[in-house]
């Protein structure tokens, strides 16, 4: 096999720097699992680490600081059976630390070299999350007043399956980059180094040094036991081809007669839980079901089971514009909330109007004819109001018939609920 | 026959599968969240890939990992996630990834109102990238716009090898709409075109007749470059000032010299009208109410919905205005794309009608504006 170096565009970095060795060594690996160019991405971060994809005759993808862990997932899952490589420096982790988290906890097979020597060197020595809080750098005192991470026990924490450290200067490099590549999994290596353009002009920090403050470090069990499961890309193939196909929205034909073949707005003034949404959507599809067009425009709030729930359903014999309704035909007020939220609409009504009054929702002074079934008598639970004011409708004939909504409730519902919407059908009283 | 009731949003899923869309990573997010959802649903039984991104950060760079490795990719999310897009759209842009980037807008600014509907990334759209090169950005109008658009959004991104914006609107995105998606007339469906066989293929090299460059997978038998940073033909950093202006004017011109070819739009043009309403989106609807109102009434005004905004359609807009002196535009915000009209008519009477509280823009509203400037 032949090296996958780039021999147009040698190494470019300082006389000194453990980025040169890896970058040596990681070619190395690379002839010792005999892989070729085609094979691999190197996927690089920004910063020195992310001058890596350069010097490699392999795919290459250089993106944006502390995201090349985002373009890697993406690629992976495109190109399963691409070896993936990232390198990213230590700042990286920490401009991408939700990525590298994200990463550690899915599982996905890529392998992270962090090419950790301790400080920004690009931009001129500045703090990372890996900098001593003893240390001399290029953010003054700022670095005193945080303390570093180490990125093992951080990803060990957040389920990375295979974790390492090691010195950048170490003989069996090319062991530890091949073991992380070769691991089923997401594989993280840190490799610690130096950087005399920046870090070792003002702080003392060499192979030995590294040596004996990676044997003080606290051991880490590598592959991490209590993390050990499937790679995340086969499983989620796995998954995704249990899923049952899903097939295109089942089609409404028209098959009634309408009561009247004229536009009707019906506004449904309710709260969050109760179905409200769910009735406007079955009042549209009982409006196919007698060949109109129709639109369901619906406000609510970001509160899930609290707050007005308002929906606005137009049904008409011709396309619609404007999805917004200013003069209703019919209302239904089933919660004071809704109503309060549309007050401004009642002012303006005429006596054409028709409003089903839910109990207890008071109506602002206006000329429309108010009905009040009763619901509360008739037992039925306020989730159901809405459903309940539309078989009123189709009771008394106005909007819809109760053939429209029949069909438009075997439409939408199966089994229990569908029964149970049945039988409401046939117990609501227009009283 | 029959049709079925599906809102924005769900419609957009089904032309993102039409369109051969096979990877989507999103962010929960209202009121984008159901393209997620319907996503979900559709992608990963036919052989898809959905992913739920950390953040929205992630979630594009998952879109443009994948779309390199050669799937035809989109997300989706709203003003807030716009935002945070805003490194991986430049980069997209400079290193020519096809993406398709789904806004549906929300009342901002920022988190704003997650349930109400704005236009109010329409300059933020065009601008929101690093560099200030062009983009396209489609304007849906209705459920059968969110499903064709996507459709046309893919094509242009795959063909052009550049984000497509998709501006939608809550109100259009998670309101439910009768749709027939059969007979919907179904454009063509693009793919990337790759080199010719027989010569080595160097990443960015752009073919004669053409101002994109081929494409090839990264994971394919050929090796593949791909970088944010400015490069040349090879896919190396450069730094010679001839190289980099010509490949900036080529990502410019690449959009705007053909954006003829994808001015997407409805006309409704009356010889006795002195006046033309122009608007897009959601509001184009209540503008279509009153064209035909004034029609009705024996004072027709002629009507342009854009569906293309970006690059500004600027020929087919000053061809529709020709015969009219007065240009009203209406737009769910406080004046945005009435700036380029204003730009590009200076001729011509502007006048402008704007809301940004949330609700729609009726068409009373738009009647008055007619009758009052």
């Amino acid at each position: 096999m032949d090296s996958l170096l780039n021999k147009s565009r040698p190494p470019v970095f300082c006389p000194g720097c453990s980025h040169d060795r890896i970058t040596q060594t990681l070619d190395r690996a690379f002839l010792n699992m005999g892989l070729r160019g085609e094979e691999i991405a190197i996927v690089t971060d920004i910063g020195c680490s992310g001058l890596f994809d350069t010097f490699f005759n392999t795919h290459a993808f250089h993106g944006l600081h502390g995201r090349a862990l985002t373009y890697a997932t993406g690629l992976k899952m495109a190109q399963p059976n691409l070896h993936v490589i990232v390198t990213m420096g230590d700042g990286g982790l920490g401009i991408g630390g939700a990525h590298v988290l994200s990463a550690c906890r899915r599982n996905l097979d890529l392998t992270l070299l962090v090419l950790n020597n301790f400080n920004f060197g690009m931009t001129g020595g500045q703090f990372s999350a890996t900098t001593p809080s003893t240390a001399q750098v290029g953010s003054g005192f700022l670095n005193r007043l945080e303390l570093p991470f180490d990125i093992c026990r951080v990803a060990a924490s957040a389920g990375a399956a295979y974790v390492r450290r090691c010195s950048g200067f170490a003989k069996n490099l090319p062991e530890e980059i091949e073991n992380a590549v070769r691991f089923d999994g997401f594989s993280l290596l840190d490799i610690w180094g130096i950087c005399p353009g920046r870090y070792t002009k003002r702080n003392k920090l060499t192979p030995q040094i590294i040596e004996e403050s990676l044997a003080k470090m606290p051991p880490i069990k590598n592959p991490v036991p209590e993390n050990q499961r499937e790679e995340y890309g086969r499983r989620y193939r796995d998954l995704a081809a249990a899923q049952k196909q899903v097939s295109p929205p089942k089609k409404m034909t028209a098959q009634f007669d309408p009561i009247e073949r004229k536009r009707m707005d019906v506004v449904i003034m309710g709260n969050a839980g109760q179905r409200i949404i769910t009735a406007g959507e079955i009042l549209c599809l009982a409006g196919l079901t007698a060949g109109f067009q129709t639109t369901q425009k619906n406000e609510y709030n970001i509160t899930v089971l609290r707050g007005h729930s308002i929906t606005e359903v137009i049904l008409s014999p011709q396309a619609i514009g404007y999805t917004g309704i200013e003069r209703p035909d019919v209302i239904l007020a089933l919660s004071q909330e809704g109503v309060d939220r549309r007050k401004r609409l009642f002012a303006s009504l005429d006596n054409s109007v028709l409003i089903l009054r839910a109990p207890g929702v008071a109506i602002p002074s206006c000329k429309a004819e108010i009905l009040q079934p009763n619901f509360k008598s008739q037992k039925i639970k306020s989730t159901d109001w809405a459903l309940a004011a539309l078989i009123v409708l189709a009771k008394m004939n106005r909007v819809i018939h109760l053939e429209m909504l029949k069909t438009a409730l075997k439409y939408k519902f199966r089994n229990k609920i569908l029964t149970s919407s049945l039988d409401l059908l046939e117990r609501v009283r227009t009283d | 026959m029959g049709v079925c009731l599906v809102e924005g949003n769900e419609a957009m899923a089904w032309g993102a599968v039409v369109s051969g869309c096979r990877f989507f990573a999103g962010y929960p997010i209202t009121p984008a969240t159901t393209i997620f959802n319907t996503m979900l649903k559709l992608l990963p039984p036919i052989g898809g890939i959905c992913l739920q991104g950390e953040d929205e950060i992630a979630s594009i760079g998952y879109c443009l990992g994948a779309s390199m490795g050669g799937l035809k990719a989109m997300t989706a999310t709203s003003g807030p996630g716009i935002s945070l897009y805003s490194e991986h759209i430049s980069f997209a842009i400079g290193s020519e990834i096809p993406v398709v980037i789904v806004d549906v807008q929300r009342l901002g600014p920022s988190t704003g109102s997650a349930t109400r509907g704005a236009d109010g990334d329409i300059q933020f759209l065009r601008w929101g990238n690093s560099g200030g090169l062009p983009v396209i950005v489609l304007a849906p109008v209705d459920v059968a716009d969110c499903f064709l658009m996507t459709i046309k959004a893919f094509n242009l991104a795959e063909e052009f090898r550049c984000p497509v914006f998709i501006a939608s609107n809550k109100e259009i995105a998670m309101t439910r709409e009768n749709i027939d998606m059969d007979a919907v007339d179904i454009p063509q469906i693009i793919e990337r075109t790759p080199p010719p066989a027989g010569k080595p293929f160097i990443p960015f090299e752009v073919p004669l007749e053409s101002k994109v460059p081929y494409f090839l997978p990264i994971g394919g038998d050929v090796i593949v470059r791909q970088t944010s940073s400015t490069h040349g033909a090879d896919g190396y950093i450069t730094t010679d000032s001839d190289e980099i202006t010509r490949v900036q004017e080529r990502l410019k011109t690449k959009l705007t010299s053909k954006v003829k070819r994808f001015s997407f739009h409805e006309t409704y043009l009356e010889k006795d009208s002195d006046t033309l309403l122009l608007a897009y989106g959601i509001t184009a609807r209540a503008a279509r109410d009153v064209y035909h109102e004034c029609k009705n009434s024996g004072n027709p005004i002629s009507l342009l919905i854009l569906k293309t905004l970006w690059p500004v359609p600027e020929e087919l807009i000053k061809e529709k205005t020709e015969h009219v002196q007065r240009v009203v535009v209406v737009e769910m915000n406080l004046g945005q794309y009435v700036r380029e009209i204003e730009r590009i008519l200076p001729d011509k009477i502007i006048d402008f009608l704007g809301q940004m509280d949330g609700r729609l823009i009726s068409p009373n509203q738009i009647a008055k504006a007619l009758a009052h400037g």
